[in-house]
Order: C-alpha cells, then structure tokens, then sequence
C-alpha cells in the first residue's frame, strides 16, 4: 500500500495529547473522532475539513498513546481510519488499537518526515522519499489473533457462542 | 527455577501448575472495576451479545465494581446521561460493588477498592482506569484495560490473551529521611527508568522500606509504576498487607499469600538507598523529567493541588495540615484539596485536619478525581503554574494545554503553598 505521513511526532506522545480529558465525557466511537489531536490545531483542523485521506500515517518514536487507559484515544484516530507507524508504543494503548481494529505498526528503525512517501508491505516499510527501508516487527502473538477475528468485539462474540453450545 | 508473584498469580487463576514469561494465558478475573467510563463498556458489552440471540447478563455481578469519580458531581448534562445510564445498568444486573455520588460510600475508585475489602492478595484485577496498578499493594496482579477488554471481561470472566510480563525487581533500603516520602521514592524511580523502561514489564517491590512501610504508602509506589509503562507495580504480602486487610478493611475471611520465590527470575534488578533521597518533582511535560527539589530554582505556582489515586489519604492530608496549621498560602497562590475518600474526608474533618487547611486558605473540595485529568473543579489559566500530588503533567493534563504542571508530594505541596514557589519543606519555612 502507497500512502504518506500526514503528522511526525516524537516520543511519549500521551493519550492526553491524542484524546484529552476534558472531552472524555464523550465515549460513543462515532462521536470520538471530530476531538481527534484537538491542540494540535492544524492537524485537526485537516482532520475535520476532510483533507486527510483514508490510510495516512502519523509516525511516531517511542512510547505512543502513554498515560491513560481511555479507548477515545484509539477509537478517535480509528475513526479517520488513520494508520499509525510507531517505533514502540505502551501496552494500553496498542492492546486497545487491536482491539478496535486501529491499524498501529511496530517499525523501530522508523525514519521519515511529514508529507513523505511510504510504501507499506507486510514486513518493512519503504520510504519512497528517501529510497530507506525499515523493517517492520511483528505485533505480539496474544494482539494478532484478536485482529484476525476482526477485532476484540468480535473474537469475544466467538467465545461466547463457543461456551453457550458447550453448556 | 523460581517464580516472580506475578507468575504464580497468574498460575493459580489459570488453573496450571506454572506460567512462565512471554506465555499466553486467559486468566479468571477476581475484580473488574469501572468508573465513569463503564457508560462504554456497556455499549461495548452490548454490542457483543449483538446477532447472538442470547441474554446479556454479565457473567458475575458480585465481582464488578463502578465507582462515579471522574466527573462527580457530573459536570456536564452528557456525564449526568451517563451516570444515569450506568445506575440503570447496575440495578438491571445487579451489580454489587456500586458507588455512587455519596458520602456514606463514595470515592475515588483506587481508594474505594482496597478501603472496602474488594482486593485481596492473589487476585487478577482489571480497571478500565490505567491506575488500576495501585491495587498491586495488596499483593494482587492489578492492570488497566480498555472499556471494550472489559465489556469481554464482564462477558466472560476472564482476560483474553494475556502475554505473562517479564518483571523488574526494585529493591529499597534505607530509613526515609523526614519529609521524604513514598512519592519521591517512585518519582525518583520513574526518572531513572524512563517513561517507558517498564513497558510490559510487571515492577516487583522489595526491600526494608518497603516492609516498614504503611499500605497507603505503597498504593502510591503502585500507582505510578504506570508512569514508568508497567503493567503493574506489586508488593508481596506481608504482616502489614494482613494488619491493613483486617483493621482497616474489615476482611474476615482466609487469605492467600502468595510470595515471590527467593530464586524468581528478574528481567533488572534497581536499588534504591531511601535515606539519600531529597523531595523530587517531575517537571513539565512528561512524568520522567525528575529533579531533586533544590535543582528546581524558582518557580512561582498559582495553584497547588493536594489529593488523587495517588495522595489523597489520610497520611498524606496529615501531613498537609501539619505544615500549614498556623501559616497562610500565599495571597496569589490557591490551593485545593481531594480527599481520595469519604472515609478519609470524615476521619480528617473528625481530626481537625480539613479546619486547619481552611483556615490556612486552602479550599476543600468533594473526593473525587477532581481537576487531576482536567474535567473541572480547578482548571488552570493560560501560563499558569500547577504543584500537584497528582499521577500525571502531560501537556493539557489539568485541563490547559498553555498550563505548566509539576507533580510531587504532599510536604512539598504544603511547603510550598506557604511561599508561592516550588519550596523544599526540609528547610522549614519562614
């Protein structure tokens, strides 16, 4: 997938920078979105006006989506189906990224700037901007099987279909 | 080869004779604890049971708790629908560890947990709160989850893929010098781990600190570990651990102390010597830029705030009023306290604690989480300074993303908010 880097950020980026606290009385995921990066005004304000498409990547350093356990930060940047391409990120975080199905990438090599070309593939990442390629580590175990049953609503739904029949 | 706590715990609530790291596991859960947020799990939870044509109940409601303290009194007609939606919730189902916003129960949901005898060692407890790792200091495997984990959590009764965390084994020694308190062991700890240097990793305490010190003390160590990136931070049990559950808690029933063994396996080892330690506060903007109180210079605060998961008890507010009975905040300071409980609001009124901080000018607020994630109740103003007892200082943490925020201990607060500047209250204050 050819995509571009919509937003470039560096370390410890908190879930109180993705989704601040003084919107969380907000939960619904279809209501999330429009406080996505809220003080980072430019960038929501692209959000917002629509002129961020489908697919486009943040890139982070280490330690993404830290602090809180609040699911609006996931469920807000989900909603603009974002894709986001961090070096590492903390665990609460990246368990309710998969768990929403938010598409987060583990690239701990990651170089690149705002408004460069990425090539997206199953193990690296080509930044067709600068001709570099960056390998690209594997999600845990425990987090991809809740993405391939499409998501922990879903995987849940299973186990539960499966423990009724038992029963 | 010996077991860290948190792969015996893990062990035990799977069923299997031994765990170790880096395995998957599905373990029964003990406590599964929402706040205001559960207004989410529920349309999570119900999402799940959608298209099934089954009933859905959860699957225990003795052992999920919802405690409103995030935004209490509801701040805004949305958290009110919410908090409406929730007690509908709770009566349907039958949820039996329900708080509400009163004072013959209520709280801030990390002190109303271990306070009413919820946590007990050995437990798997969740949270749809990341401070969930405060009830590691009862010897319970304690870790925050996502509001759509939990919905699988009341659906099932168990955490799904859990990857069993490798553990750092902090050791503490030394006495305390006066003033120096718990707080500044973790803050000093964070600042040498990083905010990530525990990400995935599960912070064992040890050490004679540690077992010298109270239950409150250790909610604080626990609490923050969070702030380094761990799943959890856990105290192993102990006669303290005991002397906490039965007088102060009111647990009757047998208790399971599981302990480290002696030969555990640690990922790191980090010693600590308590009785170097000077007061220290985590600067702005992230929880791992930690000075010694005395590397601070002069910071001039508006609003210094005394309270939280994190110090908000009794200990904590004692020590507030001890500094200030007598003495003045500063005319251009204003300084808000929260007790972490009703419990604790009514033992330090009935103690004189609350008169002597409102006569000193300090402003008694209801317990609650208050401004410490900037819903309301003390949002500060643009370029304006906040000292907190608080867990975090993200940019916008306390409602202004133009606002500074430092974070330290309860005797620096008060010391503090006698001069209006980040003060070091080792050196009395004039």
């Amino acid at each position: 997938m050819k995509t571009k880097v919509v937003l470039k950020l560096g370390d410890d980026i908190s879930t109180d920078a993705i989704y601040p606290g003084r919107f969380m009385a907000t939960v619904l995921p279809t209501e999330t979105p429009q406080y996505a990066f809220i003080d980072y005004k430019e960038f929501n304000t692209k959000l917002i006006s629509k002129q961020i498409p489908a697919n486009s990547v943040i890139v982070a350093d280490n330690n993404f989506g830290c602090g809180s356990s609040r699911e609006q930060a996931a469920s807000t940047l989900k909603g603009w189906e974002l894709i986001i391409v961090a070096k590492n990120y903390a665990r609460i975080f990246l368990q309710n990224s998969c768990n929403l199905g938010l598409r987060t990438i583990i690239c701990p090599i990651i170089e690149a700037k705002e408004n460069d070309e990425l090539e997206i593939k199953v193990t690296e990442i080509i930044n067709l901007t600068s001709g570099k390629k960056f390998a690209i580590e594997p999600l845990p175990k425990a987090r991809q099987d809740i993405i391939d049953a499409g998501g922990l609503i879903a995987y849940t739904r299973k186990k539960l279909l499966e423990k009724a029949t038992v029963h | 080869m010996g077991k860290t706590i948190v792969e015996k715990i893990l062990a035990k609530a799977t069923g299997q004779a031994s765990v170790k790291v880096g395995d998957v596991v599905e373990p029964a859960v003990d406590v599964a604890m929402s706040h205001e947020n559960g207004a989410l799990v529920i349309n999570q939870f119900l999402d799940v049971y959608k298209g099934t044509g089954l009933k859905p109940n959860v699957w225990d409601p003795s052992k999920i708790a919802i405690i409103f303290d995030h935004r209490v009194p509801a701040e805004s007609a949305k958290t009110a629908t919410n908090q409406k939606k929730i007690r509908e919730f709770v009566a349907a189902q039958g949820i039996e560890k329900f708080h509400d916003i009163r004072g013959d129960e209520g709280g801030i949901c990390h002190q109303i947990l271990p306070e009413n005898g919820y946590i007990r060692p050995g437990n798997i407890v969740v949270g749809t709160d990341s401070h969930t790792t405060s009830h590691g200091a009862l010897g319970a495997f304690s870790f925050g989850i996502g509001a759509t984990e939990m919905a699988s959590v009341w659906t099932l009764g168990t955490v799904l893929n859990v990857e069993v965390p490798g553990t750092i084994k902090v050791v503490v020694n030394g006495e305390l010098p006066k003033l120096v308190s718990p707080k500044d062991i973790i803050l000093h700890l964070i600042g040498k781990l990083s905010a990530q240097g525990a990400n995935f990793k599960v912070i064992e305490f040890h050490g004679d600190t540690i077992r010298k010190m109270s239950t409150s003390g250790r909610l604080t160590l626990c609490n923050m570990s969070v702030e380094a990136g761990a799943t959890s931070g856990i105290v192993p049990p102990d006669s303290e651990t005991e002397r906490y559950l039965r007088e102060e808690a009111g647990v009757k029933d047998k208790l399971d102390m599981i302990v480290p063994d002696g030969d555990a396996k640690y990922e790191q080892v980090i010693e600590i010597d308590a009785s170097k330690l000077a007061p220290q506060i985590a600067c702005p903007h992230t929880v791992d830029n930690v000075k010694s109180v005395d590397k601070i210079g002069e910071v001039k605060v508006n609003q210094i705030v005394i309270g939280s998961c994190t110090n908000g008890r009794i200990d904590d507010i004692e020590i507030a009023a001890t500094i200030l009975k007598g003495r003045k905040v500063a005319q251009d300071t204003r300084m808000l306290i929260f007790p972490a409980s009703w419990k604790i609001y009514k033992e330090a009124m009935a103690k004189g604690y609350l008169l002597d901080l409102i006569n000193a000018g300090a402003t008694i607020m209801n317990p609650g989480c208050g401004c410490c994630l900037g819903v309301h109740q003390g949002a500060l103003g643009d370029k304006e300074v906040s000292l907190s007892t608080t867990n975090r200082n993200f940019k916008g943490r306390q409602g202004n993303p133009n606002a500074d925020v430092y974070l330290c201990s309860p005797a620096v607060a008060a010391a503090s908010a006698i001069t209006g500047i980040i003060s070091d209250p080792r050196k009395g204050v004039n």
